[in-house]
């Protein structure tokens, strides 16, 4: 298999914060690449890292940053702009926010594809309207000429995907696309990006803090602590045989329906994340771990336990638990 | 066992400005719904965004006046009591702690407040008790004395629960309490609510979209689309055998950290219910994958559904 996109060693800091401390991971072709964890671990500033577009203080650092074999640390802005909704696409959380109120749906779009590949803005409209039916949107020739205060949050979310779809990317970096839609909305939004990832033959990295998003998604899961990259697996040997305390904490504190025991109380991770200064070594998570033991201040060596399977921790990988069942 | 909340018939509009020169709209964000929660028990409503649920909290806690209808709490009419008495009746815990805490103020005077409102507490009295409460969510006495911008999210929703315990309130509305927290603290605040309830006997109204997580708390559940309760049963008869198309729908949605199963096709279709636009017939028709003529012309009636439910469907 070969890597679309490739990160090693990435470093983003805002000042005397570091957000990111060394993440590394690869989204395959053709897969999808979930990046997990919960608020503040450094997810969403990877991917902005990624795109070059963190917020200004930002600065970012790597060992190794490829996309489909070009350099991305070596691009210039313009060439960064070039690459950016055009070969590889981004959609946000909230679609309200990123699509601009005062022009209308079909214009916003069209103006993707004639900045990046030219040709008429007729023609643009055309590709809008396809791609809009494409993604379940009914009378997309309507839609077009709508502003997006009109349209409900999952239509806005399908718009947005739409015109990510615009000039056919090779990357879709998608940061929490469902978190702000309703249960069932969500179900039909993640269903779309299933299918187009399978007949555009797309990559997807996705952002979340959704367990079972990440479950039912994602091919690869790369999971984060305080802005590192605590273990990355194949999405069913993660859930199967999670080797990080952290890992292992989260999935015990998910509730799942059909086998809840209502007088037994949710597994639960004690404590909060640990401010990260500079000078900072050793496990972030030892202020939380059960496990944790002097040593925890010290580096700690990345363990394999399997193939494509990593982690970081002081403890040895639990063999019995990771034979194939 | 007596009703701790008691509602019945109850109906709330508003009228909205559709535009300048369009005629005013009418939104019934809450359309006829009857149902009691028994004291000491947790009553779940879930349903997706505008179908009235965070209207029907509202209605409950007197913060809003209803068009029709009435409600009980603890066997009182909440507008015959004085804001006062309310208070001591029932409190509420919203979603968003970082907005419903002043920012300006210490979290020891916040959680205080409540009790100098009611004016008949000494100084002392409301030092033991704010202490008392405190340490009972789980915050030391040094977090008391920093403000909510100094606290993480999963404290300030503990602040935000030991404000509304500390006048010993025998019913709690909680509405979204832990939709803004990450997973782990939402396990503890859930935790949390779960122990409060036992020690202290309370009743909660549950507000939540997260099925799993109302189903880990609640003994009973509604499930509310667009101003109905248009199914109610106790949570493990609801969850096992869901009657009503749309509870169905929002069972299947929920993803289940079960890697391999895909994500499954729920077949509700994208006309998002409109709450000034209620079709005719059975409100849910135009997405329900199973509707037939009658559903498009006939008003279904709530049937009973053992053991102690109701749903409102021609086909259940």
């Amino acid at each position: 298999m070969s890597a679309i996109l490739e990160v090693q060693e990435l470093q983003v800091t805002f000042g005397r914060t570091a957000a990111v401390r060394g993440a590394s991971f690869r989204v395959e072709k053709g897969q999808t690449h979930c990046l997990v964890g919960e608020s503040g671990c450094g997810k969403s500033v990877t991917a902005l890292a990624v795109m070059n577009l963190l917020a200004r203080g930002g600065q970012r650092s790597a060992k190794r940053m490829s996309f489909a074999g070009t350099d991305l640390t070596s691009l210039s802005d313009r060439e960064m702009a070039r690459l950016r909704g055009n070969r590889m696409a981004m959609i946000f959380q909230e679609p309200m926010t990123s699509l601009n109120p005062a022009f209308t749906i079909g214009s916003q779009m069209a103006e993707v594809l004639t900045r990046h590949k030219g040709g008429s803005r007729a023609a643009a409209l055309e590709r809008a309207a396809e791609l809009m039916a494409r993604v379940g949107i009914t009378a997309p020739g309507m839609r077009l000429g709508q502003f997006p205060h009109q349209l409900s949050g999952g239509l806005r979310q399908r718009v947005m995907i739409a015109m990510a779809l615009m000039c056919d990317p090779e990357l879709l970096i998608a940061d929490e696309p469902t978190t702000a839609l309703d249960v069932t909305v969500q179900a039909q939004i993640l269903r779309l990006l299933a299918s187009l990832k399978r007949e555009f033959g797309l990559s997807i990295l996705l952002i979340t803090h959704d367990l079972g998003i990440v479950a039912r998604v994602a091919d690869h899961v790369s999971v984060m602590y305080a802005g590192e990259v605590v273990e990355r697996a194949p999405t069913a040997e993660l859930f199967r045989a999670p080797q990080h305390p952290y890992t292992r904490g989260l999935l015990s504190c998910v509730p799942v329906p059909g086998r809840v025991q209502r007088d037994r109380p949710l597994g639960s991770i004690p404590g909060v994340v640990p401010a990260i200064g500079p000078g900072f070594a050793g496990c972030a998570f030892r202020s939380r771990c059960a496990h944790a033991d002097e040593t925890c201040t010290r580096a700690i060596p990345r363990r394999p336990a399997g193939e494509a399977h990593d982690y970081l921790c002081r403890l040895e990988p639990d063999w019995a638990e990771l034979q194939p069942a | 066992m007596t009703a701790a909340i008691e509602v019945e018939n109850l109906r709330c509009e508003f009228r909205v400005n559709a535009g300048l020169m369009a005629a005013e709209k009418r939104v019934i964000a809450v359309d006829d719904v009857t149902f009691s929660v028994p004291a000491g028990s947790v009553l779940g409503v879930v349903g997706e965004s505008g179908c009235g649920k965070s209207t029907l909290a509202r209605l409950i806690l007197g913060l809003l006046k209803p068009t029709a209808g009435t409600v009980l709490v603890d066997g009182k009419r909440l507008f015959d009591l004085d804001r006062k008495a309310r208070a001591r009746l029932i409190q509420p815990v919203f979603q968003d702690p970082f907005a419903s805490l002043n920012p300006r103020r210490r979290i020891r005077d916040i959680v205080a407040l409540p009790l100098e409102a009611q004016g008949t507490f000494s100084r002392t009295e409301i030092e033991r008790r704010v202490g008392g409460i405190l340490e009972r969510v789980g915050l030391s006495a040094a977090m008391g004395e920093r403000m909510p911008a100094q606290l993480s999210g999963g404290q300030r929703q503990r602040a935000a629960i030991a404000r509304a315990l500390v006048l010993e309130p025998r019913i709690v509305i909680c509405d979204e309490p832990t939709s803004a927290l990450d997973v782990s603290v939402q396990a503890q605040i859930l935790n949390l609510l779960a122990d409060l309830r036992r020690d202290l006997g309370l009743t909660y109204l549950f507000i939540s979209h997260n099925l799993a997580v109302v189903e880990h708390v609640a003994s009973e559940v509604a499930v509310m689309y667009l101003g109905r309760i248009v199914e109610r049963n106790e949570t493990d008869a609801l969850f096992r055998k869901p009657a009503h198309p749309y509870t169905r729908a929002l069972l299947e949605s929920v993803l289940t950290p079960e890697p391999g199963k895909g994500v499954p096709d729920i077949g509700l279709g994208d006309v998002m219910p409109d709450p000034s636009n209620i079709p005719p017939g059975c409100r849910f028709n135009p997405r329900c994958r199973i509707a037939v003529e009658r559903c498009r012309h006939e008003t279904p009636v709530p049937m009973v559904r053992p053991p102690q439910g109701m749903v409102e469907c021609h086909l259940a």
